[in-house]
């Protein structure tokens, strides 16, 4: 589903090169979890938004179901995102101007949904992530959690194959944690495939395969056994 | 959710920060709104007083001269009174009064004076064809003296001393100048015997210290027949409007007339000429200046709003924006700033211009719609270009470093 063929990236930051991967091979099927831990600045952000075509790498192919991201167009790339990944951001990133039900509409309008039928399905997905009591409710009128579960529902809205997570629970109380995360295994046992970036290493536990980056190399790759058991 | 509702929605929710962008277009606006509305009521109060000066453009038989007309104008050349109809029917524009004439010597006992045949208004009127073509309506884009609001028309006499028009003058009438009145002794009502013909005096002229007051104006068809002249003329006075004369009114005229001489009164139009040019300098001037201040001001708080909202385009792009999307996002803010700004800045410039207009310029300043039109296509544009570059900074944001997630 998602392949990186000896990708390098590497950035300028202040004048100085920073490279943040460094031949990188990887597969990963679909349907699997996958999560990628490593200290700050090992690369793991890099490593996401490379799979959501929002980086290119400076050399090597990143493959998304056999097609080469670096082949498509930006406007092309857009479309991918829009319609085959899903982005769950640390800061959740939720439109501070738009209420929760507006937010989950957003991806559904860029993929040139009609508007009733957005509505419909953000009211769905909201009630799904047990908020169909906050639809007019603007992000600076939920509590951190509640604005997760929006940008969860926002995540899901164009029904993506992939879902690319960073740090999801970076922000997030014990207990909100662990029920963003069991939303996540949810999502895995319908059958998407999820990368999840984090630095701890008990939410990583809950993915069936982790990738150990640091500075910017692949330097382990495990499966674990009871890996969705709640 | 549509791409209207995304962007009225940042536009309410940053309304404050909106208000540094709106007031840069807006008063913009305002002041190009106002000056144009009291140069164009200036524009049209100079007019009305040029046109007050008399004929600007004058039609002469192919050989006389200036020199002949001025003397007089009795030169022995003459030309056929069918140019009339010609520039009657023709498609030229400014021609806001015609006078045909006719001048012969006479003399009354040991004097003598000029018979000037003249054709009153009524006679145009009376021509369906003319009154048709509109010629004395056909000064397009300039309102001319006759049409400005809270003219009021000057009496029947002013207006022939003037322009050598008048409404009504019947066939055995006539019109006595002032001196040539004193000399013949004869009053408004008396009797005036004139090559054999009785003429009734209808009215003696006020003092001009012209030429004109030792002339007598009767009938031009009156004076080709007592001639024995035939439909001729010795010249035709145009009071030419407003900017026509300088956009082509005398070369179109000598188009229309390749026999005739056609000449311009070079001290009235040349007033005319440099009022106006004078005036729509100043406008560019103001134009230009606004266009750069409002422009630099929009810009300004564009380029602020991009930075400002660097996260949410990333975000958006991680969710399926394409740059495309990102650019159109704000242009259409910048379409309806520009749009806002010109309707408040057309209202508000208007307002201003009714209000201190007679003040400031001493004209009475009345709205006018066309504005409006003009207000809202500037500002918008002035508003697309300004926001242009921003928007297209937007499109090309990285969208990691705006996530700020490298």
């Amino acid at each position: 589903m998602l392949r990186m063929e000896h990708v390098d990236k590497e950035y300028h930051h202040r004048g100085k090169l920073v490279r943040a991967l460094h031949n990188v091979t990887l597969e990963i099927e679909r349907g699997e979890f996958v999560a990628v831990v490593g200290p700050s600045g090992s690369g793991k952000s890099t490593f996401l938004l490379l799979f959501g075509g929002m980086l290119s790498p400076s050399s090597g192919r990143v493959l998304f179901d056999g097609a080469s991201l670096g082949d498509l167009s930006a406007e092309e790339r857009a479309r991918l995102r829009a319609r085959r990944t899903g982005f769950v951001f640390q800061t959740f990133n939720l439109v501070p101007y738009l209420t929760a039900l507006e937010n989950v509409m957003v991806p559904l309008f860029l993929a040139g949904m009609e508007e009733s039928a957005q509505r419909e399905r953000a009211e769905g997905l909201l009630a799904r992530v047990g908020l169909e009591g906050r639809l007019d409710h603007k992000p600076s009128e939920l509590s951190v959690g509640q604005q997760q579960r929006v940008a969860l529902a926002r995540m899901l809205a164009n029904d993506p194959e992939v879902i690319l997570a960073d740090e999801p629970t970076g922000n997030l109380d014990p207990e909100t944690s662990r029920s963003i995360l069991d939303f996540l295994v949810e999502l895995h046992r319908e059958g998407k495939t999820i990368v999840l970036v984090t630095h701890d290493p008990r939410v990583a536990e809950r993915a069936g395969r982790s990738l150990r980056l640091v500075e910017g190399a692949i330097v382990e790759d495990g499966r674990h056994e009871f890996a969705v058991v709640g | 959710m549509k791409l209207s509702t995304l962007v009225g929605r940042e536009l309410f929710e940053r309304r404050h920060q909106l208000l540094t962008g709106f007031l840069a277009i807006f008063l913009g606006i305002a002041v190009v709104v106002s000056i144009q509305h009291v140069s164009h009521f200036s524009e049209m109060a100079v007019a009305r007083q040029l046109d007050q000066l008399g004929a600007n453009i004058l039609i002469l038989p192919k050989s006389a001269s200036l020199k002949d007309y001025y003397s007089a104008d009795m030169q022995s050349e003459v030309m056929p009174e069918e140019y009339v109809t010609a520039i009657a029917l023709s498609d030229v524009e400014g021609v806001n009064n015609l006078s045909p004439k006719l001048s012969v010597p006479v003399r009354i006992g040991e004097r003598e004076f000029t018979l000037t045949g003249i054709l009153p208004k009524s006679e145009f009127q009376a021509k369906a064809a003319w009154q048709g073509a509109g010629v004395f309506s056909r000064a397009t884009g300039h309102v001319c003296a006759a049409d400005l609001p809270g003219y009021v028309k000057p009496s029947g006499d002013e207006i022939l001393v003037r322009r050598r028009v008048v409404e009504i003058l019947g066939e055995s009438e006539a019109l006595l100048g002032a001196e040539a009145a004193a000399l013949l002794g004869i009053e408004s009502g008396g009797v005036l015997e004139l090559l054999g013909k009785s003429f009734s005096v209808s009215a003696v002229l006020p003092q001009t210290g012209t030429v004109d007051d030792t002339r007598i104006f009767a009938h031009l068809h009156t004076v080709q027949d007592l001639t024995g002249k035939g439909p001729a003329l010795n010249a035709i006075e145009i009071v030419g409007c407003c900017q026509q004369i300088t956009t082509g009114m005398v070369r179109k005229l000598n188009a229309l007339l390749p026999e005739a001489k056609v000449v311009t009164i070079s001290q009235v139009v040349d007033t005319q000429v440099k009022t106006n040019a004078m005036m729509a300098n100043l406008s560019v001037l103001f134009m230009v200046i606004i266009v750069l201040v409002g422009g630099a001001g929009i810009a300004n708080y564009m380029y602020a709003n991009v930075f400002e909202r660097r996260r949410e385009i990333g975000t958006l792009m991680a969710l399926g924006a394409g740059s495309g999307m990102v650019l159109r996002i704000f242009l259409l803010k910048a379409a309806l700033l520009g749009v806002a700004g010109g309707i408040g800045g057309y209202m508000a410039g208007t307002a201003l211009a009714v209000a201190l207009g007679p003040h400031l310029a001493g004209v009475t300043v009345l709205p006018l719609p066309l504005l409006l039109f003009w207000a809202v296509l500037l500002s918008t544009a002035i508003s697309l270009v300004a926001s242009y570059f921003p928007a297209r900074r937007a499109a090309r944001l990285d969208p990691c470093a705006s996530l700020q997630e490298v």
